[in-house]
């Protein structure tokens, strides 16, 4: 019997054959914490007295999700997290370096790797071929201070997404579909396994949208096929060495296949609060906008800047619609800058954060008024989630958002990318 | 030895965002503060009512969302006995056992807030006293019983020095 790339990771990982089903201690390769879930992990590490980090080299601590600090407390546990970075050799990503999994992606994240991260999106690495996966606060601390935890195999769902995509349609209205078809529990302990020509086609950076949003269906990882479009994302970051290829076996067992047909999805947005609510962007058309959010860890990269600045070049925001822009990473703004993305923002109108987490996540940078509507490119909007339990947030694709701050209203972004 | 306690009963799909609001992020660090916001998205009322030995009882996709453990943490801290659920999501699962929160998957359709519950964790035996109907869920996979077993992981790791995972 074949594997799933899923059985596949996992089995170099444990350094025997494992199955879906079975569990196992697993070698970690790179642990990521952030300073919502760092400074538990820290206080959880002491607590346990263990050693040392295993492998600090390998161990990010980001200052991303209330980055400048806005209160006290958070400048207090910025401070524990420095600390601890210092007193063991493990690696500090500060303020305004990034959102953890973009920094990651950049830097870190590798076909084959074991990436066990304090943060829900740490699944964002499995479109690198790494099995990256989401965990708590006191399991990411044994894993630093271990070098290993228990997993259990996933079950995988495939996901063989065909066809082509329409010039307005981008990989979040993929994964949006896919989510809206399996639910928010659709995938509950399992990995979804991306593949199928329309994501070989993609860029890596569209991938990492795919793999970004599994935990929106519950699952644990979100692979994809390790590829020449991953060499040459390793090697555009001066990692190409790191470069392994990785594929499913042809005959691995899948619990499931979803086929979705590319070249028939329109562009999708989850209503709130539920990811899971989805609907064609024609749909919801008309929905008035108080706020665009264009960033995060799921579409905050240059292509996703590039693809809003299409639409907003040479145009002006609608004067009822703010516009705040974060770029994922330090990177990412010095290349927006760079190609022109982010000029053509700032002339339309946009307010520029600091590159990190901003208002996704309800600290900063943005948070709702009551009865306020938010367009975001994020990958949650949960009640409550943009910092206000009265605040109504449509998940959407960059190209959706950039057309809604035009219009002040959802629209089908076709009125500005032309048919 | 059987708990009991009342059922605190909530819809499908709480979040860890209904549990613990990121408007409160700054309180992160002091859990016993953060705990007096417990569930406040999803029962703004909660934290005052809930009394120590009461069960969460939750529909569909219990604690879906982020990685924080702070949101089990404080539904601890809140005196919760256990999480009752039809299904829960992976990393709260997980969170819930590492932080000594039981966690029982069964069907709750049939309880009510206000009902009383008793459960019997080691038969693998809910009984609602209020509705005189009982409920048997399975029992959790090895590790994740050593790690309750031991009162969490932080206690797990200093007793073993690793993870028991058989």
């Amino acid at each position: 019997m074949g594997k799933t790339i899923a059985e596949k990771l996992l089995s170099r990982a444990a350094g025997k054959e494992l199955a879906a089903g079975e569990f196992a201690l697993v070698k970690v390769d790179l642990c990521l914490l952030q300073d919502g879930t760092g400074p538990l992990a820290i206080r959880q590490y002491e607590k346990m007295g263990l050693a040392g980090v295993a492998n600090p080299e390998g161990t990010v601590l980001f200052l991303d999700h209330a980055a400048p600090s806005p209160r006290k407390e958070l400048s207090n546990d910025h401070i524990l997290m420095r600390r601890f970075a210092e007193e063991t050799g493990a690696v500090l990503s500060e303020v305004g370096d990034g959102v953890c999994h973009q920094v990651m992606s950049e830097c870190y994240t590798r076909p084959w790797a074991v990436l066990v991260g304090a943060d829900s999106h740490t699944c964002t690495g499995g479109a690198l071929g790494a099995f990256a996966t989401g965990m708590g606060s006191t399991d990411v601390a044994v894993a630093m201070g271990l070098g290993q935890t228990w997993m259990r195999v996933p079950e995988t769902i495939r996901v063989e997404a065909r066809g082509e995509l329409r010039p307005w349609v981008t990989s979040k209205d993929v994964i949006l579909h896919v989510i809206g078809r399996l639910g928010a529990d659709g995938a509950t302990y399992m990995a979804l396994e991306y593949g199928g020509d329309a994501v070989r086609a993609m860029t890596l950076e569209s991938r990492l949208v795919l793999s970004n949003m599994a935990v929106e269906a519950g699952a644990k990882a979100g692979l994809c096929a390790a590829d020449a479009v991953t060499r040459g994302y390793l090697a555009r970051h001066g990692r190409e060495a790191d470069f392994s290829e990785i594929a499913p076996d042809p005959d691995a067992a899948y619990a499931d296949t979803l086929k979705v047909d590319c070249s028939a999805l329109e562009p999708t947005v989850s209503k709130p609060h539920a990811v899971d609510n989805t609907a064609t962007v024609d749909e919801v058309a008309g929905t008035k906008v108080d706020q665009v959010f264009l960033g995060s860890c799921t579409n905050g990269r240059l292509e996703d800047l590039e693809l809003a600045a299409r639409i907003l070049r040479g145009r002006r925001r609608h004067p009822r619609t703010r516009l705040v822009v974060v770029p994922a990473s330090r990177r990412v703004y010095l290349e927006a800058m760079a190609s022109g993305a982010l000029p053509a923002l700032v002339e339309a109108g946009a307010a520029v954060v600091t590159p990190g987490c901003a208002a996704c996540v309800g600290v900063h940078s943005g948070i709702l008024g009551d009865g306020e509507v938010c367009v975001a490119t994020t990958n949650r909007n949960f009640v409550g989630r943009m910092g206000n339990p009265e605040g109504l947030v449509y998940l959407a694709s960059p190209a959706v958002a950039a057309a809604a701050a035009v219009a002040g209203e959802i629209v089908h972004p076709k009125e500005f990318l032309g048919a | 030895m059987a708990l009991r306690g009342k059922a605190w009963k909530f819809g499908d799909g709480i979040s860890t965002d209904h549990i613990a609001p990121g408007r409160y992020f700054h309180l992160r660090s002091n859990l016993p503060e953060l705990a007096k916001h417990v569930l406040e998205d999803a029962d703004p009322g909660f934290a005052s009512k809930v009394k120590p030995g009461d069960f969460v009882v939750g529909g569909r996709n219990f604690g879906l969302g982020s990685s924080r453990e702070h949101a089990p943490t404080i539904i601890k801290l809140a005196g919760v006995a256990a999480v009752i659920a039809e299904s829960v999501a992976r990393i709260f699962f997980r969170n819930a056992i590492n932080v000594g929160l039981p966690v029982i998957v069964c069907p709750t359709g049939g309880i009510d807030s206000g009902d009383e519950l008793e459960l019997d964790l080691a038969g693998g035996v809910l009984r609602d006293l209020t509705k005189k109907t009982q409920m048997r869920f399975p029992p959790l996979p090895p590790v994740m019983r050593n790690v309750l077993a031991d009162g969490g992981l932080v206690e797990h790791i200093k007793r073993h020095g690793g993870f028991k995972i058989d």
